[in-house]
């Protein structure tokens, strides 16, 4: 990879002026730190996951702690195997439930209520700002264990909507979605409203499509953050069948501590899909770490 | 712009509020309330008065759960605050392929903590990859017990938080370093400043606001560790539980079929108190770096 990186940059050093040629000497120099430098940070942040992949399609005659991460004969068999011990494709479709339905019910509610607080004034404004700081504010892990009592009282406990209820809305969505509405033009509205359009309309034809944006970085941190959280589904799942990815995982590690090669395959299973969604969305994550720079 | 009827804001406010009053804020005056009382999972809650809070200072298990916090956001935050800095300054010039390495270097970001953990399992396992290396390198004779020493798994867990985080932070860093003035770096480069001095005395001082904020999430997220060392440990916190977090110790005496609530419940207080008192020396920070 290096090689066809740097060849723009020799390219370059064919400078006419010995001053030039001086200059781009030390170009080529700090090019060369930089990219050897990038290399030994790609191998520590991606190589784990590499040899992880690897592991995970050795067939069962192969040497797993040889320096090659790479199998001579790739094999699925290990995924295969995943499916055999624990219902993976159930915990599949367990995780899109929760993740597809945290990130839906963030948008719906999160643009209410961040509609709300940009453009309308009302009574009982400051209660409103001191609820919703406080979830901010209030780390989830403090007040887990009550929540799990109010679970059980709703009758939540061991069901998916356990799972998705207390995220349906975080203090940092609703954050965002203000932070976008305050951030439009008033006259658009006004405009709307002159015309005649009630005040639903003026949110849902108005103001909603034009805070698009937004709205995809709510979805995008609501999915990710449900698809990987594993503290709560672990403490309101008990029945392994309702298990999501994450707690099947780590379940499928306890069943398995000595066939590393399955192991290694569930976690590709459960990584893979979120990858795939970074890598195609990644404008978006940058995105989001900017704009929810107090994420937790 | 007011509105068309009054009712029209609760209507949109209701749900939200519904979810936030039920998840968090009814939870955490509960927690309040519940702290002064003999709750367990079955059943109780009589007052007992600040007995869960004598219990609690008295009880070896929790004060190693919070040495083991404290170790933790005292190891973790110094390196959370430089580390991606230094990662954000290497990928912040436009050089051919960065975008790929921007990328590929925030994935761990994305990747779950338990198959983080997991990965990182199989690493450090007496004949994983990290002692095999180690032992190629001469640097170790026996493989390392990474996974069942006390110390050692608990420094592997800070590892991962950090080698996780490391992305996390870059962005964070990246889009403060877009504010650092370029002109000030060329002068101070005609002027023969090396990168080492240019570094000290034109970036630092230019992300130092970024350099508390990421200092705040970090001590925020590492006070609340608990996947790390449940996945890493499978389940056990190490031997003896001795590498437990404070997490780790409110589920483990708080849930389960004889959770003791009351107790488990003073021990979350005790956690909140340790994380406001964070964001308070953050937010002092802050105002004495406004009124320089």
């Amino acid at each position: 990879m290096s090689t066809t990186l740097s060849r723009p940059i020799s390219a370059r050093t064919t400078g006419h002026t010995v001053r030039r040629r001086g200059a781009n000497k030390r170009k080529t120099v700090e090019y060369t730190i930089r990219y050897a430098l990038l290399a030994f940070v790609f191998v520590l942040l991606v190589g784990p996951f590499i040899w992880q992949f690897g592991t995970s399609i050795k067939g069962s005659s192969e040497s797993i702690y040889t320096a090659n991460p790479f199998p001579e004969s790739p094999t699925l068999a290990n995924y295969g195997m995943v499916a055999d011990t624990i219902p993976v494709f159930r915990y599949l479709g367990n995780s899109l439930v929760v993740a597809s339905s945290s990130a839906i019910l963030n948008c719906v509610l999160a643009s209410l209520a961040g509609y709300v607080l940009a453009r309308m004034r009302f009574r009982g404004r400051t209660f409103v700002d001191l609820v919703f700081l406080a979830t901010i504010i209030i780390p989830f892990e403090v007040i887990m264990v009550s929540v799990f009592l109010t679970s059980r009282s709703l009758g939540l406990v061991d069901s998916l909507l356990g799972v998705i209820l207390p995220t349906a809305v975080t203090g940092l969505s609703i954050l965002i979605m203000r932070t976008a509405f305050m951030a439009l033009p008033r006259e658009i509205e006004e405009a709307a409203m002159i015309d005649g359009a009630s005040d639903w309309q003026r949110f849902i034809r108005v103001a909603l499509p034009s805070v698009q944006g937004s709205l995809v970085v709510v979805a995008i941190f609501a999915f990710v953050f449900a698809w990987d959280d594993f503290l709560w589904p672990l403490v309101i799942l008990k029945d392994p069948g309702n298990y999501t990815l994450t707690v099947g995982i780590q379940y499928l590690s306890g069943t398995f501590t000595s066939n590393q090669r399955v192991v290694a395959a569930g976690t590709m299973i459960a990584v893979i899909p979120l990858l795939v969604l970074f890598f195609s969305l990644q404008r978006w994550f940058f995105r989001g770490v900017g704009e929810g720079g107090l994420k937790g | 712009m007011k509105a068309q009827h009054k009712w029209l804001p609760w209507l949109f406010l209701t749900p939200a509020l519904i979810v936030a009053l039920t998840f968090t804020i009814g939870p955490f005056l509960n927690t309040i309330v519940l702290s002064f009382t003999d709750a367990t999972t079955l059943g109780g809650g009589a007052f007992n008065g600040v007995e869960n809070y004598i219990d609690l200072a008295q009880s070896p298990q929790f004060w190693i759960s919070t040495r083991n916090t404290m170790l933790y956001v005292i190891v973790v935050v110094p390196l959370l605050m430089i580390l991606p800095l230094l990662l954000a300054v290497l990928v912040e010039r436009n050089i051919p392929g960065i975008g790929f390495f921007r990328s590929v270097f925030y994935s761990p970001v994305v990747a779950s903590m338990v198959v983080v953990g997991l990965i990182w399992t199989w690493l450090l396992s007496s004949d994983g990859a990290v002692n095999r290396l180690l032992e190629a390198l001469h640097v170790i004779q026996e493989p390392l017990p990474f996974l069942t020493d006390t110390t050692l798994l608990l420094l592997s867990c800070m590892m991962i938080t950090v080698w996780k985080g490391l992305g996390y932070y870059m962005v964070i860093y990246l889009a403060a370093l877009g504010n650092v003035s370029k002109e000030l770096h060329e002068a101070a480069q005609v002027d023969g400043a090396g990168a080492g001095r240019r570094f000290w005395s034109i970036t630092m001082p230019g992300v130092l606001p970024t350099m508390l904020l990421v200092g705040l999430l970090g001590s925020i997220a590492a006070m609340k560790v608990f996947a790390e060392i449940f996945v890493i440990s499978s389940g056990t916190a190490g031997p003896g539980g001795q590498a437990r977090s404070l997490v780790y110790t409110i589920r483990e005496v708080g849930l389960g079929l004889s959770g003791e609530i009351g107790y488990a419940s003073a021990m979350s207080l005790a956690l909140f108190v340790l994380t406001i008192g964070f964001s308070i020396l953050y937010l002092r920070s802050q105002r004495t770096d406004q009124l320089r």
